[in-house]
């Protein structure tokens, strides 16, 4: 089975053509394989062509909540949204906390056709905060976790996350932070500021956010570990994790789709499909994540896709479940926030979503470059494409998409893993939804 | 205006169109026959996830002056992650040809989620939201001033207590100031919100300093709760600097008012005899409660919402 | 198509006509109740208590002691309101118990009579006069229910294109008039 793939962008810039070959690129530049008679030939005019991406924070929800997504139509999303691997958050019910979870969900993923799924440990057991999981059977498991997050909770206790941080180093791990501190945020409801004075729901400080942040830099500084920081949303970590990487320190940082483009005005009518944690910040706190972003102050684009049954959004906003659908509209945003306003190039946003998180989570056979001998994972995004999200229109179980009715440039038009199509024309291929 | 849902919404128009008509109101109730047929063959609907017994009994009264059917809805006990899903009252309330509902809930912005969403067509009046707003309170406070002040241009109107979660202090911040009166909010500084400086309202720490220029004092109740989480450092503390006693009443011009929308706690925000002295409007608040309540439910649910019916 | 002015007023009554009226229906009112004894006069706002309180003041002069007048608003008891953007309310003022009285109803125009029937509702209300009459400035037909005017200033038949408009010196901030605009030839 050979492909050619004719006058694709790289990273948006020079036409290629890319030859594949089994699961593998045989080939890549400009007027490769012309003269060769591959099985399928695609015409990618005017397409960028991206290696496939990658997110560091998925909530496919199974096992548990399988009313709200599971394994196999969350990477059906995935590969809708042209993702190739996706990391499953651990706050799952069972907790992923011991290596029976982890490989069960890691063998879901390879039952999959869409899209690879990489299991998140859980750092605590069951989430709460007090002691250790066995990080190392994890790692040492079929699942090879390298990633541990009690995301959803913050690991708030510092003996604790000294303990976590330094234990993972063993096995090259990485501990992924949801950075809340607890206390400040008790009965937490959206973005503290003028508006939640005026709405009277209860803030979510962003100094809750910051002080774990700068708390947690000092501690991997003072312990030589690798930390990432989930979902960063404010200026004020930002500017801590600018500071802490001059210092050397060896921390990383995602920004999810939905704090690039949406703040916490949207709040105002009171509608949970804005509810999310951390919560929509400021106009202020936007900009300075997006000039994060384009500096490298943080790392990656992280989706934190969460999916909630209708039940769990129509209702009153206290409530109401936090989280929000991001894998089919990642790429859009970024192209939105990042792109069209001039801020990064396609290449950077294949470090973003691909090689990056792909490298934080220690996964070798994702985001890798295009290059001949490399696994064939990419994208083709048609970045003239314009379309009004429509909610119903998606491969996940759920429908709490925060942009639904409103336009978003860009389309995936082609997503390949390993060589097979799991999109082809905007559409699911039939391998991706066996 | 098709819902009452806050008093931000109010423009100042509406704001007196709703006090002048409660003004003619008030007559009905000292009339040998206490009702008006305007609202016959009407159903309002109290829909109460708290209980409150006092507004709800004002908003019956209210209504049934005004000859509607009101059929009491009590979702208290049942906590609203619990039990029927507030979509599913508000079909049920549909169904039953509900025209209006008066919502009581614990929920900051459940009275807006009922008017935004498609379940039910009938007016949304708010009876009170969590820590947001308590708009017809507000309006009976406003009523209650301009009978014993005049026009509220220009008075200095002091409200003093837990602003942070006080849903009456965030309605009589908006209406007031709406109304034209210099509102000043003294709280502690733990019981102000944050973005408290983009209100239209002044503040302060001191109560003592506010009282001089005062036309009325409104004291907000302060649940017993807040000390445990360190609001304040004692509830002795905080009504040695923010309570109102007769020396402080003593400072405060002949003709001011002392208010409260109750239910209070007496030598707590206030003392016993300041409660029950000749500058408390406090009983007479409740009065008033009634007649701007029918003002509300005869605006919204008289009248065609389309323009369209203009006098020939 | 006969092009018609739709906006051009047709005075009907001037000032000094509205004054003779205002004049006569106090004679009638006196006559046909002997004396001003219980009689208690009520305009429905905005422009029949002003000219309840014309009617007063003229009894009287002619009775030679006070003769009191109020206002009574019908708002709340009209049978279109929901057809109409919500209005404000009219002030109401019973002068005194009208329990035994006879009371005359005030109004300016005189067509549908519903008016008339929610001034009924509203005053039954306020007590049981032993007799309600009822005076209109002008009546221009088009009854829609079982009533009719006791003292009429003016009958002036028109059709139901037309518009009839009062305009009363207090209320108005003009002189007295009665106008017809509008109408189809």
């Amino acid at each position: 089975m050979s492909i050619l793939i004719r006058n694709a962008k790289l990273f948006g810039e020079s036409e290629v053509n890319v030859l594949i070959e089994g699961d593998t690129i045989t080939d890549i530049g400009a007027g490769v394989g012309e003269n060769a008679s591959a099985d399928t030939t695609i015409d990618a005019t005017g397409l960028v062509l991206l290696p496939g991406l990658v997110d560091l924070h998925t909530h496919l929800r199974e096992p548990g909540r399988e009313d709200a997504e599971t394994v196999a139509t969350g990477t059906r999303a995935a590969a809708r949204g042209g993702f190739t691997c996706v990391f499953a958050m651990a706050n799952t019910e069972p907790v992923a906390d011991t290596a029976g979870v982890v490989e069960q969900v890691f063998r879901l993923g390879q039952e999959s056709g869409a899209c690879d799924v990489q299991p998140i440990g859980a750092v605590t057991v069951g989430l709460n905060g007090t002691q250790l999981s066995e990080l190392g059977a994890m790692a040492d498991s079929a699942a090879n976790v390298r990633v541990f997050s009690d995301d959803g909770k913050c690991v708030h206790d510092a003996v604790l996350m000294r303990r976590a941080l330094e234990y993972v180093k063993a096995f090259d791990g990485v501990i992924a932070q949801h950075a809340q501190e607890p206390r400040l945020t008790e009965g937490a409801q959206m973005n503290e500021g003028p508006l939640s004075g005026e709405l009277g729901l209860t803030g979510w400080p962003a100094v809750a956010e910051e002080a774990i942040i700068a708390r947690d830099v000092l501690l991997a500084e003072h312990v030589g570990s690798r930390l990432h920081v989930c979902h960063l949303s404010t200026r004020g970590s930002v500017e801590i994790l600018r500071w802490a990487k001059s210092r050397g320190i060896n921390v990383t940082a995602e920004v999810t789709p939905h704090h690039l483009l949406l703040d916490d005005d949207l709040v105002r009518g009171y509608n949970p499909i804005y509810k999310v944690n951390p919560p929509l910040r400021s106009k202020d706190d936007v900009l300075a994540v997006r000039e994060g972003l384009a500096d490298g102050t943080i790392d990656i684009v992280a989706t934190d896709h969460a999916p909630h049954p209708m039940e769990d959004k129509e209702c009153e906003w206290q409530v109401a479940a936090f989280g929000m659908l991001g894998l089919e509209t990642a790429l859009s945003v970024v192209q939105k926030t990042m792109i069209d306003t001039g801020a990064i190039t396609w290449a950077r946003v294949a470090e973003a979503m691909s090689a990056n998180p792909a490298r934080i989570g220690r996964i070798d056979h994702h985001g890798r470059p295009l290059a001949a001998g490399e696994p064939a994972n990419l994208v083709l995004f048609d970045p003239a494409a314009t379309r009004v999200v429509d909610a119903t229109d998606t491969a996940s179980l759920s429908r709490n998409n925060p942009y639904a009715g409103i336009e978003l440039p860009g389309r995936v038009v082609h997503t390949l893993l390993r060589g097979s199509f799991t999109v082809r024309d905007g559409e699911l291929t039939e391998g991706a939804q066996a | 205006m098709k819902h009452l849902l806050s008093t931000r919404d109010l423009s100042r128009e509406d704001a007196t169109l709703i006090l002048d008509t409660a003004q003619e109101l008030l007559a009905v109730a000292e009339r040998p026959v206490k009702k008006l047929p305007t609202l016959r063959g009407r159903t309002i609907v109290n829909l109460f996830y708290e209980d409150s017994t006092r507004t709800r009994i004002s908003f019956e009264a209210a209504a049934k002056r005004l000859s509607a059917d009101v059929i009491n809805f009590s979702a208290k006990g049942s906590s609203v992650s619990k039990g029927e899903s507030l979509k599913d009252t508000a079909l049920t309330l549909q169904a039953m040809g509900a025209d209006a509902v008066v919502i009581r809930h614990s929920a900051s912005g459940a009275p807006h989620l009922l008017a935004e969403s498609q379940w039910m067509r009938g007016a949304v009046v708010n009876a009170g939201d969590g820590t947001h707003e308590h708009p017809t309170q507000a309006l009976l406070d406003a009523f209650t001033m301009r009978r014993h002040l005049g026009e509220l241009d220009g008075k200095n109107i002091v409200i003093v207590g837990d602003v942070l979660h006080s849903r009456v202090a965030r309605s009589n911040a908006y209406l007031l100031s709406t109304l034209g009166a210099n509102v000043t909010l003294v709280s502690p500084p733990t019981l102000f919100p944050v973005g408290i400086e983009t209100w239209p309202v002044a503040t302060s720490y001191n109560l003592d300093a506010s009282l001089e220029s005062a036309d009325a004092v409104m004291m907000l109740r302060v649940q017993n709760e807040r000390m445990n989480a360190s609001f304040f450092p004692s509830a002795r503390e905080y009504s040695r600097r923010y309570g109102l006693n007769a020396q402080r009443v003593a400072k405060l011009a002949e003709h001011a008012i002392v208010m409260h929308p109750g239910p209070m706690n007496r030598g707590m925000e206030i003392t016993a005899d300041v409660a029950d002295s000749d500058r408390s409007v406090i009983v007479e608040q409740v009065t008033n409660g009634v007649a701007v309540r029918m003002a509300v439910l005869y605006l919204l649910l008289s009248g065609s919402q389309t323009p369209e019916a203009i006098e020939s | 198509m006969v092009a018609s002015a739709p906006n051009m007023a047709r005075q009907v009554l001037d000032a000094t006509d509205i004054k003779r009226a205002v004049t006569r229906i106090t004679h009638e009112i006196l006559e046909k109740n002997r004396n001003s004894d219980d009689l208690v006069l009520i305009g429905i706002p905005t422009r029949g208590d002003e000219l309840a309180a014309r009617i007063a003041a003229k009894m009287s002069e002619v009775e030679g002691k006070t003769i009191s007048f109020g206002s009574l608003d019908i708002t709340m008891y009209r049978d279109d309101l929901r057809m109409r953007p919500a209005r404000g309310l009219e002030p109401t003022s019973i002068p005194e118990d009208i329990d035994g009285k006879v009371v005359v109803l005030v109004d300016d125009v005189l067509m549908s009579g519903r008016t008339i029937r929610a001034a009924l509702d509203a005053l039954n209300d306020h007590g049981r006069p032993r007799a309600v009459q009822l005076a209109v400035l002008v009546d221009r037909g088009h009854r829609e229910l079982p009533i009719r005017a006791d003292f009429v200033g003016k009958n002036l038949p028109t059709s139901m294109s037309e518009r009839v408009q009062v305009r009363l010196s207090l209320t108005d901030d003009a002189d007295d008039s009665v106008t017809i605009t509008g109408g189809e030839e």
